[in-house]
């Protein structure tokens, strides 16, 4: 007995997806009028952190999806109003009572960009042979995953082990269920295909030419399935690994976009002054970042509660925001941005900037201030992921001072932070990054369990362990009623806050520069990610 | 000729061992930074599970001993093997060669114009030393040595690609322009201009000193007061005579910095987007891309090494009494 899923989207499964687009752009629009789209035209994106892989089914990754979510397609994308998805490859899908059985049906019509036709074979090999035995979250997410059956080349009936909530499910969906075409990966190493450089898809654009260090090209795909798309006849991805270079080329008029926050963060007030270009922070609210304050548990100061939460009070994120963000980024009130309206809940332990209380509460906690004025000294090793977590460090190493706390900084490039900080563990506090991708599940809860081995980036190193924790992560993973689900990530979020192994510092989007010439575009939550079917020229 | 096989023949055999030292040294080097390739193979993809990172580790054959790997790597590039980078799923021959011509482009026009301007403007200055002409040119050469190129690279571009919008911000040559022959080339020139002067900027200060020195002090020897004496103009003297003796230290310069420009392909290359080893250089270092790197050190000792065998050359040409014997 099957019944309809819970969830928004379900409701509009069986139209089609353009006219889906058109709907979520006329509600994007409403504001300013917006010139009419015209046919043809070369987009000249900055690609700033080159990939050797773009095969987005194997790395799910922001910028791996920059480029090849124009080639390759999910089954379903995020909608353009806030929260729910519209279908791509899928056109519609169910959930059995048990939650063992999710069910999808398959568009029709739709080729492979070497002509063969995408059937559900396709759908059944990327998910057992990809997503669920590759993929870097997929494994996660699908661990569970037995069975992909096919009775008809149009229908692909998943079956899991364990019950597993279609909500989660739907949440995944557009960020780690790229179809790979199965005829051109099956029987080969998938990691190293060499197709990975040069993806097959059925999305609106072709991958024609791929020059590493220069540029990636793509072509309009005639035969895409929705007839009335794409408008635009190539896109350039142009390898630019200099910041300050990207802000320059858009000055010069050489760049129609860059994504990510590709501009240094001094230079995008300035470029927002430009009479051509448009500095814009929305169509990322599905790929929220949090700049995260994190802490070695295993360092007996910051063991007590008590002088984590006089450290999380000691900082003025409002001070942050401001200087190290330009503005573009808010305070963060726990591991689940305000932006993910379905199981975000501002009832959680706060702390606001208060250096003098921060001052009282480490008295209190047994470390007074010494004869120089020092309580005690902090290994403090910033993240080199961003330009903002090695700024946010400096800023770090300052608060801690005026509270009697030394910071002795140090920076690592990537490959030696991620051994430092999280194999080795010789570290007291540092700076880092969250993706919340979501939904807790995919990305989040990893950061508070426990069992996960030293040396993963972006897990629990901080010898946090709490039981209570483990439990609520434990019991919201199997559990397939969406509302007790949410009440469960709530409960998630209060202990998340009480406990404080990290610090959701910041909550921020990024940033795009766009050429004023350019319409629909950071439309859906996932723009930079999605697959710029209906970006245009203005007419 | 018999010369020059002299000097191919020494040089050859000066060249194994420092091939040996600067691979064994670069691969030690590396394998003291913290992390490896997939470490950041994993950082580039978000995060993964431990249970892939072990299994790479072992495809890749990170999990034997260093000594193993580094005899393993040592016996491959004697024979001409450069292996295969992990990180761009290619062979390292590949993506070396493919890089290598626009860096050399790159780094022959700058030392070519430098070595222009800095002898020319040298020789100049030299001529009336202490006069203002000498004050103008030195104080030139010297704001031309003291500026970091990042610096000096960023102002052109906001100047001539932003400003003027003379020239291109950055790249090799227009995307998707379907320019071909003459027209590509003259696209391609175009796009090299800034990149070329702000890599030549640094060597013109330090070429204009040398050849200053070096024109003063040969001034002040008999043959020029001989040269003097037969009627010659000044002019003549200065540059048939002199210079030609001051050239020697010159190309001394130019073998020693064939190694340095290398390097500053690095800042220029990422500066202005140009696709070549220097930029390769960087991005395997920062990915612990061990065979790519030694695999770039690797070609770029064998371009050194070569400049250095035609610098010797050009000392023999220059001055007929080295090399014999």
């Amino acid at each position: 007995m099957m019944h309809r899923g819970p969830g928004p989207g379900i409701g509009r499964r069986d139209l089609l997806a353009g006219a889906a687009a058109l709907g979520a752009l006329a509600a994007a629009g409403p504001a300013r009028a917006q010139p009419a789209p015209r046919r043809g035209g070369v987009l000249r994106v900055a690609y700033n952190t080159e990939q050797p892989n773009l095969n987005a089914a194997l790395v799910a990754s922001n910028a791996v999806y920059l480029v090849a979510s124009k080639v390759l397609e999910p089954l379903a994308e995020m909608d353009g109003l806030a929260g729910g998805v519209r279908p791509l490859l899928a056109t519609g899908w169910d959930a059995a009572r048990d939650g063992k059985t999710i069910t999808f049906r398959l568009r029709q019509g739709v080729k492979w960009h070497d002509g063969r036709d995408f059937t559900s074979a396709d759908v059944q090999f990327s998910a057992m042979e990809v997503w669920k035995a590759l993929q870097n979250f997929g494994r996660a997410v699908f661990k569970d995953l037995s069975a992909v059956e096919t009775p008809d080349a149009h229908t692909a009936i998943f079956r899991f082990d364990a019950p597993i909530p279609l909500q989660l499910v739907l949440n995944a969906i557009p960020a780690l269920t790229t179809v790979l075409p199965r005829h051109l990966y099956a029987g080969t190493d998938i990691r190293n295909n060499p197709r990975n450089a040069m993806p097959v898809g059925t999305g609106p654009f072709k991958l024609t030419e791929n020059r590493r260090g220069e540029y990636v090209r793509l072509d309009r795909n005639p035969d895409y399935w929705d007839r009335t798309q794409p408008f635009l006849d190539q896109i350039l991805f142009r390898a630019m690994p200099d910041k300050a270079a990207i802000a320059a080329a858009h000055e010069a008029g050489e760049l129609d976009l860059s994504c990510f926050t590709s501009v240094p963060l001094p230079d995008i007030a300035r470029l927002g002054r430009l009479p051509t270009l448009e500095v814009v922070a929305r169509g990322y609210e599905g790929a929220i970042n949090h700049a995260t304050i994190e802490f070695n548990l295993r360092t007996p100061q910051l063991q007590k509660l008590e002088v984590r939460k006089a450290i999380a009070h000691a900082v003025d994120i409002g001070f942050v925001v401001d200087n190290v963000f330009e503005g573009y980024a808010k305070a963060g009130t726990g591991p689940v941005p305000s932006t993910s309206s379905a199981f975000y809940t501002p009832d959680v332990p706060r702390y606001p900037y208060d250096a003098a209380r921060a001052n009282r509460m480490l008295d209190e906690a047994g470390f007074p201030r010494g004869a120089n004025g020092t309580r005690f000294s902090l290994r403090l090793r910033p993240a080199p992921w961003f330009e903002y977590t090695r700024l946010m460090g400096d800023y770090l190493a300052q608060a801690l001072r005026r509270v009697g706390i030394d910071a002795q900084m140090q920076v690592f490039d990537p490959g030696a932070h991620l051994n430092v900080v999280y194999r080795d563990h010789a570290f007291d506090i540092t700076t880092g990054t969250h993706a919340y991708r979501n939904d807790p599940a995919i990305s989040t809860t990893v950061l508070y369990a426990t069992g996960t081995p030293p040396g993963v980036p972006w897990s629990n190193q901080y010898g946090y362990a709490n039981p209570a924790m483990d439990a609520v992560i434990r019991e919201a993973a199997n559990e397939i009623d969406p509302a007790k689900r949410v009440e469960l990530y709530h409960r998630f979020q209060r202990i998340a806050q009480e406990d404080i192994p990290l610090l959701p510092a910041v909550e921020h989007a990024f940033v795009s520069v766009v050429s004023r010439r350019l319409v629909n575009h950071h439309n859906n939550p996932r723009w930079a990610m999605s697959s710029w079917a209906d970006l245009a020229f203005a007419s | 000729m018999n010369r020059v096989a002299t000097l191919l023949r020494r040089r050859l055999a000066q060249a194994v061992p420092t091939l040996l030292i600067v691979l064994t040294g670069n691969f030690l080097l590396i394998r003291l930074a913290p992390g490896d390739v997939v470490d950041t193979l994993m950082i580039s993809q978000g995060g993964g599970d431990p249970a892939t990172a072990a299994a790479l580790r072992a495809e890749y054959g990170l999990d034997q001993p260093w000594p193993v790997q580094l005899a393993l790597f040592l016996w491959k590039s004697l024979r001409f093997d450069l292996g295969f980078s992990y990180f761009y799923s290619e062979r390292v021959a590949t993506l070396v060669f493919d890089r290598l011509p626009i860096t050399l482009v790159l780094m022959g026009t700058a030392m070519g114009v430098a070595l222009a301007i800095g002898g020319t403007l040298g020789a100049l200055a030299a001529q009336r030393a202490g006069g203002r002409r000498d004050v103008a040119i030195l104080a030139f050469g010297l704001v031309c040595y003291a500026l970091p190129s990042f610096w000096i690279g960023l102002m052109l571009i906001v100047l001539f690609a932003v400003k003027l919008q003379w020239l291109p911000v950055g790249g090799v040559a227009t995307m998707g322009s379907g320019l071909a022959g003459i027209a590509h080339g003259l696209d391609v020139a175009r796009h090299l201009v800034l990149p070329v002067a702000t890599l030549a900027l640094f060597f013109v200060g330090v070429y204009m000193r040398v050849m200053r020195a070096a024109m003063i002090e040969v001034f002040t020897q008999d043959f020029v007061r001989t040269a003097r004496a037969k009627g010659l103009s000044e002019r003549q003297v200065a540059f048939r005579h002199v210079a030609r003796h001051a050239m020697l230290p010159l190309a001394t310069m130019l073998g020693l910095h064939a190694a340095t420009a290398l390097g500053g392909s690095v800042v220029v290359e990422s500066m202005f987007s140009v696709p070549g080893v220097g930029r390769l250089a960087f991005d395997a270092v920062m990915q612990r891309d061990v065979n790519t790197l030694l695999g770039i050190v690797y070609v770029s000792a064998l371009v050194v090494i070569a400049v250095n065998f035609l610098v010797d050359v050009a000392y023999a040409w220059i001055d007929p009494r080295i090399g014999e014997g």
